[in-house]
This record gives structure tokens, C-alpha cells and sequence, in this order.
């Protein structure tokens, strides 16, 4: 048939029934054009936004702490009002989102690569392996993720001097979620891995003498890989919330740069004054975000992986 | 009995690589001699130095006294406050003990009381709003929610306190805030704020066991026999929802501790949440060594309480 020879891989993918069922659940689709959209305002940031709230020749610090445009002494150009030291809100929360975002996806695939890797090896090797690794495992799992991060997080400041926290603080939060994130991917693949081990076609690949690496790359990796794309995208909304807290806690992204957790700390600071929507706007731009993404994580594992709970 | 057995050397790992993190940090951030020693101290003195307090014996002998010490409840001292840690985490522990106790108090009341209504109605109106408002519930990070009770109960309302404990009763050995009406108008804010996640969590857990539940025979059978619906909901479909609810309840409050840090810090509450955040800005390393080493004992404090929970909710666990 020269119909079906024509079918392009695209095409395939699009007659998935996966994919069938994700642009037939309105909430699904809903929650991925959202997400998407997150995504582009990160992307797009520098084109989208009315100022570059780092360039110097463009924040004035007489603008400082101007309300909303719509509120009584906004100005028309500032749409959203100014933070504390005259930059444009919106601007700077779509550079904030961005790096929100960065930090999250950095964060969630260190996570995700570790974890793969260690539970892929510990369900296909057993014996002392599993042991020593899945016990590791559970020792960090007893400690909530967040408590992990923020101690990573401080425990790393610790070895370096206060002059150079600012400078490398962005990795230190990568770091520290990617650190306190993997156990779960490590659990989640290991059984994966356990019960394609033993089927036949992985049987198969020995017998003609693959070697061991080949078969985890090419036929179990393959078939573990739902599971942990669902977990990816959950993983995902922790680790926004996560950077958000520790820059919140000040132990984050700096203020020279700001993420919406840093906004957020600054505002928190301001709104006794009635300075209200420092705080609020990247507030409500942060509970969508997770949102979104919280709920295209749930969708996803309804239809990629309704076994994982 | 081997089960306990195992989850005992697990604790007793936990506690051996927490303790060890934590003597790391003590021993190799910093130097210890530039604290102590004089300005115009030689090289000599400071060798000197290095022999009295030890730091030339092997590692395994520094980590075998810095553990004899910790068993003994002796961290050292603040850097920063210039306290000793112990005592400084002794003064703020009922604060941060108060505020996780009311908190798990709400969120289990509620979250047991809303996921009950839910499982036994799931159609209604009621249950839906709940059910889709939890989802949010989720979404919605800890101090994005202080903040914005904050901002509507203590900045716009004027009702409540926005910071600090209010007034403290002293019973001697523990300053509780309980007793005192302006404590409990002080704990309100931020005992809600701790409880929203874990209430959520409960709530969804109570609601899914009790639809699994309620679809069993002997549900069935209780009808049949003109048991009130009183005493099926809560006599025989609640009771069987227990055993989960209490594995993830246990779970909770090590959660609640760990996002005490982060209320705690919003509401600037007096306990060792907010004392570890300064402290880890300051780089106060004895109370960042000492704080790890506790919570983590507290951790496996609770794990351990769950599993004994078990041996007592649910005869079946005994037998097997």
C-alpha cells in the first residue's frame, strides 16, 4: 500500500491513541496550551517585555513603587506598577517566570537523570546494588523534599564565602531540588525496570548476546520512560514551587536578578505599606503557573500511566 | 518482629549518615582556629591549639567525640547569638511544637470530616467544590498563602496579628502560648497556613478510601441488617479506612516540621524553624549541625511511632 509507506512519523505520532485521548479531554488540553503559554512568555521574555528591567539607562528609581496603570497614580507605560526600585513589574515578572521556569526544568532533569540512571541499574542489576541504592533512597524519602533543598541549599552556602553567594546562587538551588528530587524517580523507574526485565523480549536481547548497557539503553529505557515523563511533569510543579520558596526564604535567586519567589519576598516586604501588588502580581502568576502545570501532570498520568496512583 | 527489626537498622542508618553530614559540617566549613585564636598568635600556637582541641587526631576519633558530645546534648556554641545551641533549641522548640500540634489538629479534623462527606456523597454540589478547590489547595505554595492571609486578616481586616507568638504563659520548663487569649489569636494565621497542604492531603486520601470502601460487601450486609447510616459511615466504613490514613497522617507531621520552616519565617513565629532560616543565612554552623541532627531524629521518631500505630489499628498486621 503506498498510503501507509507514505505515512510520515509525524503523522504516526498524531494517530497515537494516546494522543487521541489527551486532544479529546478538554481539562488536558486546557492545562497544556496554558503551560505552553508559560513556557513562550518565558521564551519569548526578552521580545514580549515593555523594558529590560536590568539595563540601568532604563529603570528609574523615581518611578519606584508606582501602582497598577488602572489605580490612582499609575502611569499608562507601567502597566502592572513598578517594584521598589522603579523597574517595570510586568517586565520583570517575565524575566523572573523565566527564570523561574529554567531553574525548574535544570532542576527537575538532574533530578530525573540521577534517578533514572540509579533505579534503571538497581532494577536490572539486584542483589547488593538494589540494596545499597534503594536503601539510600529511603533514608532521604524519610526527610520531606523541601527540608532537603533548603539544607542542601544552606549546607552548600556554608562552604563558600557570603561574597560569592549571590553569584553562584542559581546553582546551588539547581542543585539542591535536583538533589532532593531524585528517590522518587529512582523508585518509580527500579519497578519499572523489575518487571520488564523479566519479560520475554528482554530474554530475547541476551540470548543473541547483547550486552547489558545496550539492552537497558535501547529495551528497557524505552518502555520506562511513561512513567517517568508523568513524574517529570509533577516533579516539575514541585521544583517551581520549591526554587519559589527558597528564593522567598532568601536563600534563593537574588534580588538583582529576581525570580517570582524573590518578587514575592520583596513585596511580602512592602505590603504593610498597602504596596500590594509587588507581592500579589507574582503571586498569582506563580499559583497559575503550578496550576497548570499540576494539572497537565495529572492528565497526563490518567492517560500515559494510570497505574502510577 | 523482623520487619521492626529491619526498620531499626534503617533508623539507625538514617541517624549514622545524618550524624555524619552534620560532623562534616562542624569539622571542614571554616577554620575553627581563626575564631579562637589571638591576632597576634604564631604558628606555633596555633599547632599548639590544633593539639589541645584534638583536630590533629584521625577522623573516626574527632566523629567519635563530636557523637559522645551530641549524645550529651552538646553542640557547641552560636555563633551568632553566642548561646549554647541546646539551650537556644530548647527555648524555641514549644513554639514550633504548638504550632505543628494545632495545625495537625485542623488539618486531620477537617480534612477527615470533609473527606468522609465527600466519600459518602460524591455527587453532591458540596463535595465537587470541595473536591476541585483541594486541586487548588495543591497549587497553592505555603507562603503565597501566609501572605495572602496576612494581607486580608491582619494588613486589610485588622482582626488578627500578623507576627510573633502573643502572650506566653511560662509552666517552667515550656512557655506555651495556649493559655493565653491573644496566643490563640497569634497561632490562628499561621496554624491554618501550616495545615492547608497537609489538610488537602488527608482530605483526598479520607475521600478515595471511603469510596473504595463503601463499595465492599460487608457495607452491603450492614445495610441489609437496618444498621443506621450513622453506623456504617463511621462504625464499619470509616474504621477500615484507618490504616492508610494514619501511614499518611504520620507522614504529615514530618511535613508539617519541614513547612514549619517556611511559616515560621512568613510569620516570623519564635520557633527552631525561623532559628535554623537566620541561622543558615548567617552561616551558624553548630545550630545548621544541630538542627539537622534533630530534625532527623524527630523523623525517625515518627516513622517509627506510625509503625507501631499499625500493630495497634489493625489486628491483621499482627498475624502476618
Amino acid at each position: 500500500m503506498i498510503d501507509t509507506e507514505k505515512t510520515s512519523r509525524l503523522s504516526r505520532f498524531l494517530d497515537n491513541d494516546m494522543v487521541w485521548s489527551f486532544t479529546h479531554s478538554p481539562m488536558a488540553m486546557a492545562a497544556g496550551i496554558a503551560t505552553l503559554l508559560f513556557f513562550c512568555a518565558a521564551l519569548f521574555a526578552p521580545i514580549i517585555a515593555p523594558f529590560n528591567p536590568f539595563d540601568p539607562a532604563q529603570v528609574m528609581l523615581w518611578d519606584g513603587k508606582l501602582p497598577p496603570a488602572w489605580a490612582d497614580g499609575g502611569l499608562p507605560q507601567y502597566i502592572l506598577g513598578t517594584d521598589d526600585q522603579g523597574r517595570d513589574l510586568l517586565s520583570t515578572m517575565l524575566y523572573g517566570g523565566r527564570l523561574s521556569i529554567l531553574v525548574g526544568l535544570a532542576a527537575v532533569l538532574l533530578g530525573m537523570v540521577l534517578g533514572t540512571t540509579l533505579g534503571v541499574i538497581s532494577g536490572f542489576a539486584g542483589g547488593l546494588t538494589d540494596v545499597i541504592i534503594m536503601r539510600i533512597a529511603d533514608v532521604q524519602l524519610t526527610i520531606p523534599g523541601i527540608l532537603t533543598a533548603i539544607m542542601i541549599n544552606g549546607f552548600g552556602r556554608a562552604f563558600l564565602p557570603i561574597e560569592y553567594h549571590n553569584q553562584f546562587a542559581i546553582y546551588f538551588v539547581i542543585i539542591a531540588i535536583g538533589l532532593s528530587d531524585w528517590p522518587q524517580f529512582a523508585r518509580v523507574t527500579r519497578g519499572a525496570t523489575m518487571v520488564e526485565r523479566n519479560k520475554e523480549y528482554v530474554q530475547a536481547a541476551r540470548v543473541i548476546g547483547l550486552p547489558n548497557w545496550l539492552i537497558i539503553l535501547r529495551h528497557v529505557l524505552p518502555n520506562v520512560m511513561r512513567s517517568v515523563i508523568v513524574l517529570s511533569t509533577l516533579s516539575f510543579a514541585i521544583a517551581i514551587i520549591s526554587e519559589a520558596t527558597l528564593s522567598f526564604l532568601g536563600q534563593g535567586i537574588p534580588s538583582t536578578t529576581p525570580s517570582l519567589g524573590t518578587l514575592i519576598r520583596v513585596g511580602n516586604e512592602y505590603l504593610f505599606s498597602g504596596l500590594w501588588w509587588i507581592a500579589f502580581f507574582p503571586s498569582l502568576t506563580l499559583v497559575l503557573l503550578v496550576f497548570s502545570v499540576n494539572l497537565l501532570g495529572d492528565k497526563l498520568r490518567d492517560i500515559l500511566d494510570p497505574k502510577l496512583r | 518482629m523482623r520487619y521492626l527489626f529491619g526498620r531499626l537498622m534503617q533508623v539507625g542508618l538514617v541517624m549514622i549518615v545524618v550524624s555524619f553530614v552534620s560532623f562534616s559540617m562542624f569539622n571542614f566549613v571554616g577554620d575553627p582556629l581563626s575564631s579562637l585564636l589571638p591576632e597576634d598568635a604564631t604558628a606555633a600556637d596555633a599547632d599548639r591549639m590544633r593539639d589541645a582541641l584534638g583536630l590533629n587526631d584521625s577522623v573516626m576519633t574527632q566523629y567519635g567525640r563530636f557523637m559522645a558530645n551530641a549524645v550529651q546534648g552538646n553542640f557547641g556554641i552560636s555563633y551568632r547569638l553566642k548561646q549554647p545551641v541546646t539551650e537556644l533549641i530548647a527555648s524555641r522548640l514549644p513554639a514550633t511544637l504548638e504550632l505543628v500540634a494545632v495545625s495537625a489538629v485542623i488539618a486531620i479534623v477537617v480534612g477527615v470530616t470533609a473527606g468522609v462527606f465527600c466519600g459518602i456523597r460524591p455527587k453532591s454540589w458540596a463535595s465537587k467544590t470541595i473536591l476541585s478547590s483541594s486541586l487548588a489547595g495543591v497549587s497553592l505554595p505555603t507562603f503565597v498563602m501566609g501572605i495572602a492571609l496576612i494581607y486580608i486578616f491582619a494588613v486589610t481586616l485588622k482582626w488578627l496579628p500578623s507576627s510573633g507568638r502573643g502572650g506566653t504563659v511560662d509552666l517552667g520548663v515550656w512557655k506555651t502560648s495556649l493559655l493565653t487569649v491573644d496566643g490563640w489569636r497569634s497561632i490562628l494565621l499561621p496554624a491554618i497556613t501550616l495545615s492547608l497542604f497537609q489538610t488537602t492531603m488527608i482530605l483526598r486520601l479520607v475521600r478515595a478510601e471511603m469510596l473504595e470502601v463503601m463499595r465492599a460487601d460487608y457495607i452491603k450486609f450492614a445495610r441489609a441488617r437496618g444498621l443506621t447510616d450513622r453506623a456504617i459511615n463511621f462504625g464499619h466504613a470509616l474504621r477500615n479506612t484507618l490504616v492508610p490514613v494514619t501511614t499518611v497522617i504520620g507522614m504529615n507531621i514530618g511535613g508539617l516540621i519541614a513547612f514549619s520552616v517556611i511559616t515560621e519565617t512568613v510569620f516570623q513565629w519564635p520557633g527552631t524553624g525561623l532559628m535554623f532560616i537566620q541561622a543558615v543565612g548567617f552561616v551558624d554552623i553548630p545550630v545548621m549541625a544541630a538542627y539537622l541532627l534533630f530534625v532527623a531524629g524527630l523523623f525517625v521518631l515518627i516513622s517509627l511511632t506510625v509503625d507501631l500505630l499499625y500493630f495497634l489499628i489493625d489486628p491483621r498486621i499482627r498475624l502476618s
